[in-house]
């Protein structure tokens, strides 16, 4: 487990990443460069990690989704994290762990819509406006 | 706590980070097996898991004791994480959200005694880092 990397899917310009094992801490920080590596090569404009296939997240592999989105919109991307299991978001919740900017959706179907173009303007207009709120 | 030991304690190292992931799947085992709900079970794990990575990373490596144990009708899992590291010279400290003596988030010790209904610690410099947590089934 420890030599395989967790493997990249590419869809049109989305990259979808599957996690179906239980991630060590080595695994998961050569998925975040691996990821990086990948948005610059194929110029993807998304990136769908699904961790419907995860029992935990703990505080590292909570770290590594977040990095994983901040490092992506630096290279002009968008990360969504699909299909978190409700026991985890309970755990999550708990441990004081917050994902940040992050953005979420419960299925890979959700997220790629979310990750589609027209749909992505109309969700930045509503930021736009969840911004305003906040000021 | 007025407990009895149901099973033969399991030690494992903490050496790797796949040892770590190791430690998780025995507490998952158990806790399934002492029938905890799914929330239980999945806070038990997560505790487990940012405990393990403390005696790796801040211990220098150590061991992990986890076991089933009995109180009257309930059942429920012990694990202890033991180091022979430098120990925390200010546990209040450490215990406090945020705070980190390394390169982590600061939530391994007080966020995992959120997740788990029995917690205790027991440190000092120089004297390495010894924890303990259960959770029973309700």
């Amino acid at each position: 487990m420890s030599s395989d990397g967790v493997p990249i899917l590419k869809i049109g310009t989305t990259l979808l990443v599957s996690i179906q094992v239980d991630l060590q801490d080595d695994t998961a920080l050569r998925l975040q460069e691996d990821l990086a590596e990948r948005i610059t090569s194929t110029g993807a404009r998304g990136v769908i990690i699904d961790i419907s296939g995860l029992e935990i997240v703990d505080s590292f592999i909570g770290r590594m989704l977040a990095s994983v989105a901040a490092i992506s919109h630096v290279l002009d991307a968008t990360t969504v994290v699909v299909g978190m299991r409700p026991a985890v978001a309970i755990t999550m919740v708990e441990l004081g762990l917050s994902l940040g900017e992050v953005r979420t959706a419960l299925d890979v179907e959700r997220g790629l819509a979310l990750l589609a173009p027209e749909e992505r303007s109309a969700e930045d207009v509503l930021l736009a406006a969840a911004e305003r709120e906040e000021r | 706590m007025t407990t009895t030991t149901a099973s033969t304690a399991q030690r494992l190292p903490v050496r790797t980070d796949s040892d770590v992931v190791k430690v998780r799947q025995l507490v998952r085992t158990l806790a399934q097996q002492a029938r905890l709900s799914l929330v239980d079970q999945t806070k038990l794990v997560t505790a487990a898991s940012e405990l393990a990575r403390n005696t790796l990373v801040y211990g220098g490596g150590g061991e992990a004791e986890v076991e089933l144990v009995t109180d009257g009708a309930r059942t429920g899992v012990r694990a202890l994480f033991a180091d022979e590291g430098p120990g925390i010279p200010d546990l209040d400290l450490a215990l406090t959200d945020g705070w980190t003596s390394g390169s982590g988030l600061g939530l391994g010790l007080s966020g995992s005694r959120r997740l788990v209904q029995h917690f205790s610690i027991d440190t000092a410099p120089g004297a390495g880092t010894r924890v303990e947590i259960a959770t029973w089934s309700r």
